[in-house]
């Protein structure tokens, strides 16, 4: 009855596609056929090369963004964090080289992060003002590093983003490795079990004797970290690092977890929906961008979708 | 029974017509019959207390009595006239206020405001509220019903539990009602405080208000009011004239019921075993006072009190989740302070709480979950989860408790009340803690669950778990416990053996008509 293996990978029963997945995944079948037939360009390698480079900014900070929706809060910080991330690492290259500089990068988003998580843990202060005021304060920092664009002269540089192994850049891989590491702490990890129940019942947890400020800490960091790396990879694929950059990421974030299957104040979600939901929100993108659609109606399928995801979730819970 | 019948009859004689009566009332909730059959009368000029134990059916009453639910069978008469109260807002427009028992205000908004909720007295049609009159009305409601001394601009927030019910109290009798419904309404309330209310309730009784009044304390029921109706199981055991009865006569006809038998036989104890939980003085603000007890290792020990008596927050601070203003725990002999459930579960220290809902499960997780929540750290290594080590014991607590579904990934949401009661304690039994604090364990929970749940506390209490029973199940507490501590307005005020516990009297002793 009980497996009896010990695995970290996900079993059989943890891989079960929800209703919601299942329906994603057949969205995304109708996409790439849709694509195939309205734009002559869609089904080529360099298309989907180039398709598979785009999705991993969103799908870096969508990670983030779950972890942190799943301990019922919400992070508006990281657009700005990945702005912070992506200029320190174009900025510091040249200096100390791109594994510190990317370690840099990372440790300035953990330090958002750990800023945002204490306001919210230990001074119970509303996660949405929180991460509003940092977004605007990073921001700033951002613009005082740099007003103008950063173009780095290392070699490199642009690696990160755009050198490919097979048919995918050096990017994906790095956030498929995210991906799995996230799964494996959000279902391995007594920090991560943590994590999703303390959406469900943040007191039951409490009364469970699990330190609950800790684990909400914890969430933000990771999702600073992963913002600042999302930021890093995107100033390599770019090779331009523009202080304004990430301007408006928390949107496609959250919309990739919550068409993921992700519920916002905790008690749903996961790292298998979020991965469909940053693919489809990527696709969609692709596909418009190709059909020559303006951005505007971009922005009007988006939302669209947005809302049928909610409504289908809505639904079934009932 | 024939003596309250007559009783009855002869309330029914003397009275005046009746502004609201109830006949045949009957309300079901799923699998518990709340209401049987129960008739009920409210005269003008008239306090007729309510009483009966936790769960015999008074907030039902008074729920569909205020239009909160509505009866499955029965009549309403107002006046005379059949009526639905299908309605809060139909009730309030019949006259019927309400003074909660848990006051229901909007703590960030002044005192006036709460009074005049929904009604604030406004300038230029409704346009401009006029904060002047609105103030001076509430100071003016204030004094009416005999305590003025509130400052009416301050947020509700600011003032004492107390003061808070004195508003309650103001916003209920704002606009004169016909019928004013209070439960509990002393609890917060000092000695003085519960002077005045009791002259208000003799002034609006004299404007031929009719009063119903709902309170565990038996010795204020026979001081104010007029009549008596006793209801147990969802039954009305009897009405009769205050001045006819008294403590006796009621706590048997609240408790008069054989106790079942469904508790497992124990085994003698071995003589005095060493003490694992000593508490010495602990007093907690104005919540508790002054409670010393001690729990034995392999005990059971019961802790018995009415609602607002005390004995949660006893537990609460014990487990760290309210720190104690003074006195303090040992454990094992030991000092402890715990700061927070997780000290206390360091310490060995763990506690089912009464709702489990509300802070006992994560619904949405699985049963593997829930079970492991509570204990990561034999579970993992490496801050890796070892799957093989958790599912195994988990499983093996599964099948020890007898939970169904067996499948042990199945959200707890979808189990049966008894079988999520369950899983609440086989996290706390896998924690292998030395002192475990039940508060009401069988609560909203079957007969076949109860009675696993009663072995598997006997159980454990056998290994040598000292175990502290909170109920207000008084056969429950009868039949598991070794010795019962009983509880009543923050202070410890009995401590009654086992083979001297009866229902009367604990009833009696946690009701103050003892002595």
């Amino acid at each position: 009855m009980v497996s009896t293996t010990q695995k970290w990978w996900p079993t059989r029963s943890e891989l079960r596609l929800s209703w919601l997945d299942l329906g994603l995944i057949v969205a995304l079948v109708v996409l790439v056929i849709a694509g195939t037939w309205f734009a002559e360009s869609f089904l080529t390698q360099r298309n989907f090369s180039n398709l598979l480079r785009q999705i991993v900014a969103n799908g870096l900070v969508s990670l983030g963004m779950l972890i942190v929706i799943l301990t019922g809060g919400i992070d508006l910080s990281v657009g700005s964090i990945v702005a912070l991330g992506g200029v320190l690492f174009a900025g510091l290259t040249d200096q100390i080289g791109i594994g510190p500089a990317i370690l840099v990068a990372m440790a300035a988003g953990a330090a958002v992060g750990i800023v945002n998580g204490t306001a919210i843990a230990r001074f119970k202060l509303q996660p949405f003002i929180v991460t509003l005021a940092t977004m605007g304060i990073v921001r700033g920092i951002v613009f005082i590093y740099t007003e103008t664009p950063i173009v780095p002269a290392h070699a490199g540089f642009r690696d990160l983003g755009s050198s490919v192994v097979g048919l995918v850049s050096v990017g994906m891989i790095i956030m498929l490795a995210c991906y799995a590491l996230g799964w494996i702490f959000l279902n391995r990890t007594p920090a991560g079990r943590a994590t999703v129940a303390v959406g469900g019942n943040e007191e039951a947890v409490r009364l469970a004797g699990i330190n609950v400020n800790r684990t909400i800490v914890l969430a933000y960091t990771l999702c600073g970290v992963l913002s600042a790396l999302s930021g890093a990879i995107l100033v390599s694929r770019l090779g331009i690092a523009q202080p304004s950059l990430g301007v408006a990421y928390e949107l496609d974030a959250i919309a990739a977890c919550v068409i993921g299957g992700a519920v916002l104040g905790g008690g749903g979600g996961g790292v298998i929906g979020t991965f469909l939901g940053v693919l489809t929100l990527g696709l969609i993108n692709n596909l418009l961008n190709l059909m020559g659609v303006k951005s505007f109606y971009q922005e009007i399928v988006k939302g669209s979708l947005i809302l049928l995801a909610v409504l289908i979730a809505s639904r079934r819970k009932r | 029974m024939s003596a309250a019948a007559s009783a009855t009859a002869a309330v029914r004689a003397e009275a005046n017509p009746p502004f609201l009566s109830m006949s045949g009332i009957s309300k079901r909730y799923d699998a518990t019959q709340a209401l049987r059959d129960v008739a009920f009368s409210a005269e003008s000029g008239v306090v007729h207390a309510l009483v009966g134990e936790n769960g015999a059916g008074k907030s039902t009453l008074v729920k569909i009595i205020t239009g909160a639910v509505q009866a499955d069978t029965g009549q309403i008469l107002v006046n005379g006239a059949p009526m639905g109260i299908e309605s809060p807002l139909a009730a309030q427009r019949l006259g019927i206020r309400v003074v909660h028992q848990h006051v229901s205000l909007v703590p960030h908004l002044s005192v006036s405001e709460n009074i005049h909720l929904g009604a604030m007295p406004t300038r230029i049609g409704g346009l401009w509220i006029d904060w002047r009159a609105a103030h001076e009305r509430a100071e003016r409601a204030l004094e009416a019903i005999g305590f003025s001394g509130i400052d009416v601009r301050l947020p509700v927030s600011s003032l004492s539990l107390g003061q808070r019910k004195i508003v309650e109290i103001t916003k209920a009798c704002v606009v004169r009602p016909r019928i004013l419904i209070m439960d509990e309404p002393s609890a917060a309330l000092s000695f003085d405080e519960r002077g005045r209310l009791f002259d208000l309730i003799r002034q609006l009784k004299s404007d031929a208000t009719s009063i119903i009044y709902i309170s565990h304390d038996l010795d204020e029921v026979l001081e104010i009011a007029d009549r008596v109706t006793v209801l147990r199981d969802g039954m009305i055991i009897g009405t009769m004239p205050a001045a006819t009865t008294d403590k006796r006569q009621i706590v048997e006809m609240m408790v008069g019921r054989v106790v079942n038998d469904i508790f497992p036989d124990r085994h003698a104890r071995p003589g005095r075993q060493e003490e694992v939980l000593s508490l010495k003085g602990l007093s907690c603000g104005a919540r508790f006072d002054d409670v010393s007890f001690t729990v034995a290792k392999g005990e059971i020990v019961g802790l018995y009190g009415l609602i607002g008596s005390g004995r949660t927050e006893v537990a609460r601070c014990i487990f760290g989740a309210d720190q104690p203003t003074s006195g303090e725990i040992q454990l094992k002999g030991r000092v402890v302070r715990p700061r927070s459930p997780r000290d206390a579960l360091r310490a060995g220290i763990a506690m089912l709480t009464e709702d489990r809902t509300r802070d006992g499960l994560v619904l949405f997780l699985s049963t593997c979950d829930n079970i492991s929540l509570a204990n990561f750290d034999r579970t993992s290594r490496y801050g890796l989860i070892q799957r093989r080590r958790q599912r195994a014991m988990v499983t093996e607590k599964v099948a020890e408790l007898g939970i169904r579904p067996k499948n042990i990934d199945q959200p707890v949401r979808s189990l049966s009340g008894g079988n999520q009661q369950k899983v609440a304690l086989a996290k706390w039994l896998l924690a292998r803690v030395d002192v475990l604090i039940l508060d009401e364990p069988t609560w909203g929970v079957d007969i076949a669950a109860k009675q696993d749940i009663y072995e598997v506390i006997r159980r454990v209490a056998a290994e040598g778990m000292a175990i502290l029973l909170i109920s207000s199940e008084l056969p429950e507490v009868i039949g598991m416990s070794d010795r019962i501590l009983v509880m009543r307005r923050g202070r410890l005020v009995g401590e009654v053996p086992r083979r001297d516990a009866t229902e009367r009297n604990l009833v009696a002793l946690a009701a103050g008509s003892m002595g």
